[in-house]
């Protein structure tokens, strides 16, 4: 069984939401608090969305310093799997295992409602229960959404195939450069999103197309053909 | 005057004022206030202690002009665990779950500092239910502002609904739902209520009693500033051109201490290592001490010198009456106090010992070794002078309830709708929700922009249903009547997802109660919402009174805020509020007399508000509810919205207009000659009659619907028919047909609010 760790920061507050998504998609969930370096031999680790230590100074600044970052970095280059979910995202930025940062909304206003997004890169570890190009309505909830990076990164991330997600239909909700929602690393094992599909992972709480990630999680073989150090 | 022999003992903090009648009388006590204090002491109070009396016997704290009122209100049932009294209402839920829920309002620090008026009052109704053991699972707001032609307002309304969404939205506690209203009378003075609803296990219920004499109390959380000093007098006075001064007194929020509050707060209830919990909130450490310890029937000692402060040389004074956020009082064995504070460091949080509950019920405060304050602790409570203050109705009042508008409408019945629509008050509220997260937690099975928020409660079967909801403008033309029509509405709303009523909180903001205008509107209102509660079997659990609503343009209308919660059994038989299929029968429950009395039409279109209010009929409500919650439970609704504030068209045209993110609006046609046969076109559209729900329902499941209205002694109306997406809102009256394009409709619904506060950016550097 796949096992799945989500770290919880101070302020985190998506952390129950993503637990119950990987577990109700057949993953073993467990937290592991900001100042544990063990992430319990997990083979994904999850960043929960939130306002980690407050989000003082920039979204995601402070807590890529904690503890647990180091553990998570090193998880991450040794191939494991991480997923950053809008507060992850932009710690994931923050640390430098993403390219690109998240800044302000465009209309300077937090924004939370569905929008369109596209799945465009499917061969990673928690995309791959999807056809390429599906399209889907989920939650977004953030006031630091603006995916923002220089011109060569942008280049890069395109030529490679590395947006994983993009808002479609004319549905950008912060101004995010190419209408970018998520992106990965070059190898897929290292992958955030702002958009919230664990809040769409039941039909009864509006959707469940946003259940196609977990199963993802749930599904992938570590040290199978998305796993490779980058 | 001669004083008794001293019953109790205390010396002026070095550097403090004489207490004389001009300090008294700062501190907004009357001369009998203050003899009465006298009396009870045996001396002159220190500056420490009139404070402190200050503080409890103000408006905010004392309920001193509203007790006698508020006792009438009806507070027990099988469902009740815990009534008024309490930081929070508590009602039970199936299989071991309560529901904790309160509203309270945070109109005065708003109106000063929007941003952290609103945010904190968010801060304040989260801590409340929190303290009860109960972990937050939505929020929701009832707001009320001046029209948004004036920039004042525009920015008053962008700050208030920006604070509450940067604090709810940090804390990760859904927004469901709300009401944001926009009249004349709110201009100076913006009205802020926030409610909380909070669940948990009926067996971790947590109580803010003290006892065990010789248990520590302990000052948990953020350290002590001079921020929010006589919080709770500023609420009790009209504002004034002098109240931009009071901008120091409101307090600044934090929320992320908050959310680490909360997490630790609720681990040390469920762990059982407290005797009590209660929230630093209105008069900060002194209203939570006293009244702890009076609910205990024990005394405290306080050492003020002990609390962690922001900064030095803070008197003792200033720590007793500072309404820094986002602090609780626990009381504990001393035994459990380093498991206490390991819990605490955890969530990086002080807990640090201050005092401890004693056997003479006395509350005294030392500093430092020298007591500064020692009062008789029950009376301190419980002895502020109860007034019955003189209610009469204003002349005015009742004539305009015989008055008729002086002209026509300013455009026809069928131009009136999308004037209705592009009214803000019934306007979509997409630009406000949008700024709340509403969907963390994962729980929300019917978001904002419906008749009620619904979410589930983890790995149960059952959800719970809640709303909001005040018709000021028929409290203002009829205080009682309104009153009972704010209750049934409320009702209404939570039904018509079907969930059943279970109980409310309110909030009551009024003008000056001395006034008998204004007192006479409050003890209406307040036996309408009464008489309503015991027809609905919905008790009244708790919830805030705020008087002083008053700036120099006058007392704002009666706004009776009233918070519901219901239980839908089966989360998976919610029923949403707008039309989902081509081919669904409209049935209207509830017939009209055209009631135009109060209504949104005659005030927008004719600039007329007044005529007779329409009456609620207390039994139909009732019987409305249990056939819409036995019609959900059956399966037989597609969807069912409340006819409320601009009548059945209104009601008609945001059934079509769909969700806020539907596609495309649906179509409908329907016939209202059967209906209305004797009424105008502008009554048979816009009356307000309560009691009515528009419905929509698949064709086979008709004859089930047939049966059950029936069942109930309830007439529905078979008015036509759902059609295709893309298409119109056709009506046919007795005299004329009306044909209204949904996707006009639905842009004019939806751009109203939008397109007024596009000019916002300009108006935070004005004003």
């Amino acid at each position: 069984m796949v096992r799945v760790a989500v770290v919880r920061f101070p302020g985190s507050n998506c952390d129950w939401d993503a637990y119950h998504a990987a577990e109700n998609a057949g993953a073993e969930a467990r937290f592991v608090w900001h100042r544990d370096t063990d992430l319990q031999q997990a083979d994904v680790v999850i960043l929960p969305g939130g306002f980690s230590y407050g989000d003082y100074l920039r979204s995601g600044a402070i807590a890529r310093f904690s503890p647990v970052m180091q553990a998570v970095q090193k998880h991450a280059a040794a191939g494991g799997a991480v997923l950053g979910i809008c507060n992850g995202f932009q710690i994931l930025c923050e640390a430098h295992l993403l390219p690109g940062a998240l800044v302000r909304n465009d209309r300077l206003t937090f924004v939370s409602r569905p929008v369109w997004v596209r799945v465009e890169r499917t061969d990673t570890f928690c995309t791959s229960a999807y056809a390429r190009d599906t399209e889907m309505r989920i939650p977004v909830a953030h006031g630091d959404g603006c995916y923002v990076a220089d011109d060569d990164t942008l280049r890069l991330l395109e030529a490679e195939g590395r947006v994983v997600l993009r808002y479609t239909r004319g549905e950008n909700p912060n101004g995010s450069v190419a209408d970018i929602a998520g992106v990965s690393n070059a190898a897929g094992n290292i992958v955030g999103f702002m958009p919230h599909p664990e809040r769409y992972a039941d039909p009864l709480t509006g959707s469940d197309v946003g259940a196609g990630f977990f199963r993802s999680i749930a599904g992938w073989i570590p040290g199978g053909a998305t796993r490779s150090i980058p | 005057m001669t004083a008794a022999a001293p019953v109790t003992r205390a010396a002026s903090f070095p550097g403090e004022r004489p207490v004389t009648p001009e300090v008294v009388r700062e501190h907004n006590l009357t001369p009998s206030e203050f003899d009465r204090i006298v009396a009870m002491l045996g001396r002159t109070p220190t500056l420490t202690e009139l404070g402190v009396f200050s503080a409890l016997w103000s408006e905010h704290c004392s309920y001193k002009h509203s007790k006698p009122v508020l006792k009438r209100f009806p507070t027990t049932g099988p469902q009740v665990v815990q009534g008024p009294g309490e930081n929070a209402g508590v009602l039970r839920l199936p299989n071991g779950w309560a529901v904790a829920f309160k509203i309270e309002s945070h109109n005065h620090p708003s109106a000063v500092e929007p941003y952290q008026g609103a945010a904190t009052g968010v801060g304040g109704i989260l801590r409340d239910v929190f303290t009860m053991g109960a972990r937050p699972v939505a929020v929701l707001n009832s707001l009320r502002f001046g029209p948004l032609s004036e920039p004042r307002n525009r920015y008053l309304f962008a700050g208030v609904v920006r604070g509450v969404g940067d604090y709810g939205n940090c804390i990760g506690v859904p927004t469901l739902g709300g009401e944001v209203g926009f009249a004349d009378g709110y201009s100076g003075n913006p009205l802020v209520n926030a409610m909380c609803v909070g669940i948990l296990r009926e067996s971790d219920l947590a109580t803010a009693r003290a006892h065990g004499v010789g248990n520590v109390l302990l000052n948990v959380g953020a350290k002590t500033g001079r921020d929010g000093i006589h919080g709770a007098s500023f609420a009790s006075e009209e504002l004034s051109e002098k109240s931009e001064a009071r901008r120091p007194q409101v307090q600044v929020g934090d929320p992320f201490t908050e959310k680490l509050l909360l997490e630790a707060s609720l681990e040390l209830i469920t762990s059982k290592l407290i005797v009590a919990i209660q929230d630093m909130g209105a008069a900060g450490l002194t209203s939570s001490s006293a009244e702890m310890a009076a609910r205990g029937g024990v005394g405290v000692e306080i050492d003020t010198g002990l609390v962690p402060t922001r900064e030095a040389g803070m008197t003792p004074y200033e720590i007793l009456l500072s309404e820094s956020q986002e602090r609780m009082l626990v009381v504990a064995e001393p035994r459990q106090v380093p498991a206490i504070q390991a819990i605490c460091r955890k969530w990086e949080l002080d807990a640090t010992e201050i005092g401890h509950v004693t056997d003479d019920g006395l509350f005294r405060v030392r500093h430092n070794g020298l007591t500064v304050a020692e009062i008789p602790g029950q009376p301190l409570v419980d002895d502020c002078p109860i007034y019955t203050p003189e209610a009469r109705e204003a002349p005015a009042a009742a004539a305009r309830r015989k008055a008729r508008p002086h002209g026509p409408a300013r455009v026809d019945a069928d131009a009136a709708l999308e004037a209705l629509l592009d009214t803000p008050s019934i306007a979509s509220k997409r630009w406000v929700y949008e700024q709340y997260d509403s969907t963390v937690q994962a729980s929300t099975v019917l978001g904002p922009g419906g008749d009620a928020g619904v979410f589930r409660v983890d790995g149960e079967a059952f959800a719970l249903a809640v709303s909001v909801d005040c018709n000021n403008r028929l409290v203002a033309l009829d205080p009682y009547e309104g009153g009972k029509a704010t209750v049934a509405e409320a009702a209404r709303n939570v039904a018509c997802t079907g969930a059943e009523p279970l109980g409310i909180t309110d909030c009551l903001n009024f003008g000056n109660p001395e006034k008998p205008e204004v007192f006479f509107q409050f003890k209406e209102a307040c036996r309408g919402i009464s008489d309503a509660c015991v027809a609905f079997g919905t008790p009244v659990t708790g919830g805030n009174v705020s008087f002083y609503n008053e700036s120099p343009t006058g007392a704002v209308d009666p706004t009776p805020t009233v918070g519901m919660v219901g239980l839908l059994r089966r989360a998976e038989d919610r029923v949403p509020s707008h039309f989902r299929a081509t081919g669904d029968r409209i049935v209207i429950v509830g017939g009209t007399a055209g009631a135009l009395g109060g209504s949104a039409y005659w005030a927008e279109l004719c600039g007329f508000v007044g005529g007779e209010a329409p009456k609620v009929d207390l039994e139909h409500e009732a019987r409305l509810q249990r056939f819409l919650v036995a019609a959900a439970a059956a399966r037989l609704l597609r969807s069912a919205h409340d006819c409320s504030e601009g009548g059945l068209a209104v009601a008609l045209a945001e059934a079509a207009i769909g969700g806020p993110y539907a596609e495309r609006g649906f179509g409908a046609i329907v016939d209202l000659r059967t209906y209305a046969p004797d009424l105008t076109a502008a009554q048979a559209l816009y009356g307000e009659d309560h009691g009515r729900v528009v419905l929509s329902v698949a064709p086979p499941a008709l004859q089930g619907l047939k049966a059950l209205l029936a069942r109930h002694g309830l007439r529905g109306y078979l008015a036509g028919e759902v059609r295709a997406p893309g298409g119109s809102l056709d009506v046919v009256l007795p005299g004329s047909v009306h044909r209204w394009p949904v996707d006009r409709l639905r842009s004019v619904y939806d751009d109203a609010i939008p397109r007024r506060m596009r000019e916002v950016v300009s108006d935070r550097a004005e004003a």
